[in-house]
């Protein structure tokens, strides 16, 4: 049954993004009948948790780590749900009226219900992990919903500051129920709460104590965390109403309610959480009494409310903690619909400015009786909710819990903040609903829609019945809940209204009065007075945290980059390679190494003059790279040959045939970049007097490339010497055609027994292509690298001096022997590669050489016919080329699985085909037909997506010039 | 035959290297290819160096690592061949992008004072 929170909730959330925008009223009609089922069920599970049963729900997620999706619902978990889940539905039917049509609502929704899915998470799980799991995930929703209008900077920055502290309270709030968890061993919440004493008694436990409360304290927006919560007032007001009064700003408190039993009754839980519950009932009531805007009142009272709840759970005593809970069910009702109503004021006259609003009673009676009902829970009056829990806090600050100045300022700061909380409710009926009459509004104020003031009359309806008689209304529910948080411990109290004559009751006459008289006395100062409380109002939170954001982020960052780090990509490289030299030479050194004996005879006189040109070839590409880049380029083909012609010497055909191929592609692809680059051209200042650093940067990167020369000749030529130890190649060449079915090990091993790797590999030539692709796309040559050729020019200038020749003729005659001649190539390279690819698994070939090969063929077409006569006579796609074959090399792998093997599980098979005569069938060779359609797609999008450069860049060039032109007309 | 062929290596990792350091990006990458042919040729002299071997099975059964080449450098390689292929393209065409967009050759972007 538990899952059902929160699968149907994010199932929901999925499926309302989906709707249509402009369809208010289904959307909000589907995520209110999500909300509702949900409520239901809860209400359905009532019986069996009043009888004191914990519904437990457990799938194995990682049992490793102890980490499970465990859920659990007690009688304080099913509270919690209650009231989510209620409010939830009353949030949903107002939203309904207050989004405007034009808000995309289907957005709205979806993020409501996947907050409803995460809360409930939080208060159901029954796991540790999963807790702050769940935990984050309300952060992150939170983040978004107050980030919902992102065209608003205040909502941004609402959010942002939101997301930082509550997302940094839940990392530390993390680490501290890891530490929690290591000390019970186990992050079962059924394991740790009977394991109380454990942890009070661990030296660990003020660590985790303060963790826990970094945590607590940030979600629940106490003192010094509170500023988030009046920011992110930017939000909605269904947001405010739901997540920032009602249910999110509470997981703080039922944290603490939750670890109550484990973490309470220590002096330091009593000191700590005290100090911040008791410092954030009296700032957040004060500042409270000073805000202009509604709903910043309205954040800062429930600022003051929820340190009310905190003081109450810092007690240590079972009554303040039934108090606690009593007050989080209350506080929910009346300043969700406290909430509610300063949205529909601000809904109906289009500001929520106290000093603007006035009088409304005229225009809105019905919200203003609704609004004032309201405000006197809040204020506590009695008759209604706020009093009763009140009533009890105020109990609890006169008993004596530790003696010390804590504990006896208590009542005293009770009295005074409750003093505080009549004059900013007060404050909020008097200014809005009294008064004269208002002048000129943004809109004319009216009674809102029907069914928006619903919920606010069934919340106030909660109030008063449960004000008047608690015992029959809440006693139950209430009594359920504390008993799953308390157990033996449940001490026997009263919901009664009438306790006799006694402190508290003299207690709260003082604060009615006394809030009274000073609202009298303020009125006329707060009518016209700025945003925020006198001298406070200068030490704003918002300007710490961004100060110490910037400092932290980055002016700091930046000073260490400028002190450690460089823009300049030389001196790292530089860093890299003499670290690598520094790595690689210090274990042969540490571990004594020995020059192995040189050996001299036995060396073939041509596989000597091979590397000799090898040689020649690699250190004149060296040298020629600066200036003569084509040189350079031809001379990296002649040692890529040598290195190919080394492959075959050696015994390994396979390579020097891929080795062969990517040699073309490769030097096909630098010599279409090449175009792009800018012409350098030595001049004679370039050798002679060059600066004395530049000398000896120059010395130093030879002596550096000496050093990793010699390095790895010394390696490779001591290793090659040695004899092969017993390696992994004993076992593929005994199992490569027994049970792999091939006779070319490479190949068996590539698309049989590592296929797996190949299947990474050919999706990251994939990325690679696809990333290509993209930035070719947004490619914007120098314009000096624009205009024609020099070559085409001289063509084109020889054209013009002959009448009998037309323009162009030239350039389409140039090399035309050679370009029949390749035209003619394209079948013989197309049957080249089947060969490849057919002969694959039991002789050299293979998919990869087959892919190559066949786009060898195409770009051979580009070169011969350019770009637009071939694209005119065959079709090109390889963007579809890569995605068949990615999926039929998946798709290869899925199948044994049908077969109930592991995924890419080869079967081998002989087939025979006309002519061709008998070939291997390996289930292998399905895969290699991938390999082959992703190669040869991602080699042709590359080398065409270049070629096309020379197409585009000038039309785009010649568009510039014209509407350059255009302008200047 | 060891001897050439690591001199080979330690020279194209020479001349790599050299031009890694090097400022301009047709350098690095020419430097870069350079470089990867040395190790490639390293990774497959790991299998020892074998003339003659044959490399493909006799299709009778069980091959063994007396008579055959080392496959599993081999395949190593032939990985990092089209790994390698991969990696000059994206570079080229970052380094054309990187030209097109700064207006210099130059790796960080910008010219240097001297130089």
């Amino acid at each position: 049954m538990l899952p059902i929170f929160i699968l149907a909730p994010f199932a929901g959330s999925l499926i309302v993004i989906f709707f249509p925008s402009d369809q208010r009223g289904a959307t909000a009609w589907f995520a209110g009948a999500i909300a509702l089922v949900c409520f239901l069920v809860t209400a359905g599970l009532y019986p069996f948790v009043a009888s004191g049963g914990v519904l437990r729900y457990q799938l194995d997620w990682i049992p490793e780590l102890g980490l499970d999706f465990t859920l659990r619902m007690d009688g304080f978990a099913w509270l919690f749900s209650a009231l989510i889940t209620a409010i939830g539905v009353l949030v949903v039917l107002y939203a309904r009226y207050y989004m405007a049509a034009e808000d995309p609502v289907p957005r709205f929704f979806a993020l409501f219900l996947a907050f409803m899915a995460s809360m409930l998470g939080v208060v159901l799980s029954g796991n540790l992990i999963l807790l702050a799991v769940f935990w984050e995930l309300t952060s992150i929703v939170s983040f978004l919903l107050i980030g919902y209008w992102h065209h608003n900077a205040h909502a941004r920055d609402g959010a942002r500051i939101a997301l930082t502290m509550t997302a940094m309270g839940g990392l530390c709030m993390l680490v501290g129920l890891l530490i929690m968890g290591r000390i019970v061993g186990s992050y079962d919440l059924d394991v740790v709460l009977a394991s109380g004493d454990t942890i009070r008694n661990h030296p660990l436990y003020l660590t985790i104590l303060i963790l826990l409360l970094l945590g607590a304290l940030t979600k629940s927006a106490q003192f010094p965390f509170h500023f988030w919560l009046p920011h992110a007032m930017a939000a909605p007001t269904p947001v405010s109403a739901y997540l920032h009064s009602a249910t999110m700003v509470k997981a703080g408190v039922f944290l603490l309610a939750r670890l109550w039993p484990v973490m309470a009754g220590t002096e330091a839980w009593f000191w700590i959480v005290g100090l911040a519950g008791l410092t954030t009932l009296l700032l957040g009531a004060y500042f409270a009494i000073f805000q202009q805007d509604l709903k910043g009142l309205l954040a800062y009272s429930t600022i003051s409310h929820l340190g009310l709840i905190t003081v109450l759970l810092s007690l240590g005593s079972p009554l303040a903690a039934v108090a606690a809970v009593f007050h989080i069910v209350n506080h929910a009702t009346f300043k969700a619909s406290l909430f509610m109503a300063a949205g529909i004021i601000d809904h109906e006259t289009g500001t929520r400015d106290m000093r603007r609003l006035s009088g409304l009673f005229h225009y809105m009676p019905i919200t203003a009786t609704l609004a004032m009902v309201a405000s006197a829970a809040m204020a506590g009056v009695p008759l209604l909710n706020g009093f009763l829990s009140k009533e009890m806090f105020f109990a609890e600050a006169i008993e004596t819990h530790l003696v010390n100045a804590l504990d006896t300022m208590t009542p005293y700061v009770a009295t005074i903040a409750s003093m505080f909380a009549v004059t900013y409710s007060l404050r909020f009926i008097h200014s809005v609903f009294y008064g004269p009459m208002p002048k000129d509004l943004p809109k004319k104020p009216h009674e809102p829609p029907r069914w928006m003031r619903a919920p606010v009359d069934f919340l106030v309806l909660a109030c008063l019945v449960v004000g008047i008689i608690p015992a029959q209304t809440i006693g139950p529910f209430l009594h359920t809940a504390v008993v799953s948080i308390l157990g033996d411990r449940t001490p026997q109290y009263s919901l009664a209204v009438w306790h006799g004559w006694n402190i508290p009751l003299i207690m709260s006459f003082v604060a009615l009065s006394g809030g009274v008289g000073l609202y009298f006395l303020m009125r006329s100062y707060l009518a016209t007075s700025i945003e925020g409380p006198p001298v406070f109002r200068l030490l704003q939170g918002q300007r710490i945290f961004e100060r110490v954001l910037v400092t932290l982020s980055w002016k700091w960052a930046r000073s260490l980059e400028q002190r450690l780090g460089t823009r300049r990509l030389q001196p790292q490289i530089c860093f890299v390679v003499i670290l690598a030299l520094v790595a690689g030479a210090s274990p042969l050194v540490l571990g004594g190494f020995k020059l192995p004996p040189l050996i001299i005879r036995g060396i073939d006189p041509a596989f000597a003059l091979l590397w000799v040109i090898g040689i020649a070839c690699a250190v004149g590409s060296a040298y020629q790279a600066k200036f003569h880049r084509l040189a350079s380029l031809v001379l990296l083909g002649g040692a890529g040959l040598v290195t190919c012609i080394t492959f075959v010497w050696l015994s390994a055909p396979d390579l020097a045939v891929t080795q062969l191929l990517v040699e073309i592609v490769t030097t096909v692809l630098i010599l279409l970049g090449l175009r792009w680059l800018p012409k350098r051209i030595k001049q004679p200042e370039d050798s002679e007097d060059l600066p004395f650093r530049i000398r000896l940067r120059r010395l130093r990167d030879f002596i550096l490339a000496i050093l990793a020369g010699g390095g790895m000749m010394l390696i490779a030529y001591t290793i090659m010497t040695r004899p092969l130890p017993e390696t992994i190649a004993s076992y593929f060449l005994e199992r490569a055609y027994t049970k792999g079915g091939g006779t070319n090990v490479v190949n068996v091993i590539l698309v049989d027994f590592r296929g797996f790797d190949t299947l990474g590999e050919i999706a990251v030539l994939c990325i690679v292509a696809l990333t290509v692709f993209a930035l070719l796309l947004r490619f914007r040559p120098q314009a000096d690298s624009l205009e024609t050729p020099e070559q085409q020019r001289v063509q084109n200038a020889f054209d013009d001096d002959h009448p009998d020749r037309a323009a162009g003729d030239s350039v389409a005659e140039y090399l035309f022997v050679p370009s029949v001649i390749m035209r003619w190539m394209f079948p013989i390279t197309g049957l080249l590669a089947a060969y490849l690819f057919l002969r694959g698994h039991d002789l050299p070939g293979g998919g990869f050489a087959a892919g190559i090969a066949m786009s060898i063929g195409f770009i051979l077409q580009y070169m011969s016919g350019g770009t637009r006569w071939v694209e005119e006579r065959l079709r090109i796609h390889p963007l579809r080329w890569m995605s068949i074959g990615l999926l039929v090399a998946v798709a290869t792998g899925a199948g044994s699985w049908l077969f109930g093997y592991p995924f890419l599980t080869s079967h081998a098979q002989y087939a025979t085909l006309p002519i061709v005569g008998k070939f291997p069938l390996a289930s292998a060779i399905l895969f290699d037909l991938g390999v082959f359609s992703l190669v040869l797609g991602a080699t042709v999008l590359m080398l065409i997506a270049l070629a096309h450069q020379s197409v585009r860049a000038p039309r785009a060039h010649m568009r510039a010039a014209r509407a350059e032109k255009e302008g200047v007309r | 035959m060891e001897l050439i062929l690591s001199a080979g290596i330690g020279a194209l990792t020479a001349s790599g290297v050299y031009l890694l350091l090097r400022p301009r990006t047709y350098q690095v990458i020419i430097g870069l290819s350079l470089l990867s042919y040395a190790v490639n040729l390293f990774i497959f002299g790991m299998g020892r160096l074998r003339v003659n071997a044959p490399p493909v099975l006799d299709p009778v059964g069980a091959g063994d690592l007396a008579s055959y080449t080392d496959p599993v450098p081999q395949a190593l390689v032939l990985t990092a061949i089209v790994i390698g292929f991969a990696m000059t393209a994206l570079f080229l065409v970052v380094l054309l992008a990187s030209r097109g967009f700064t207006g210099t050759d130059h790796v960080d972007g910008r010219e240097q004072r001297h130089d």
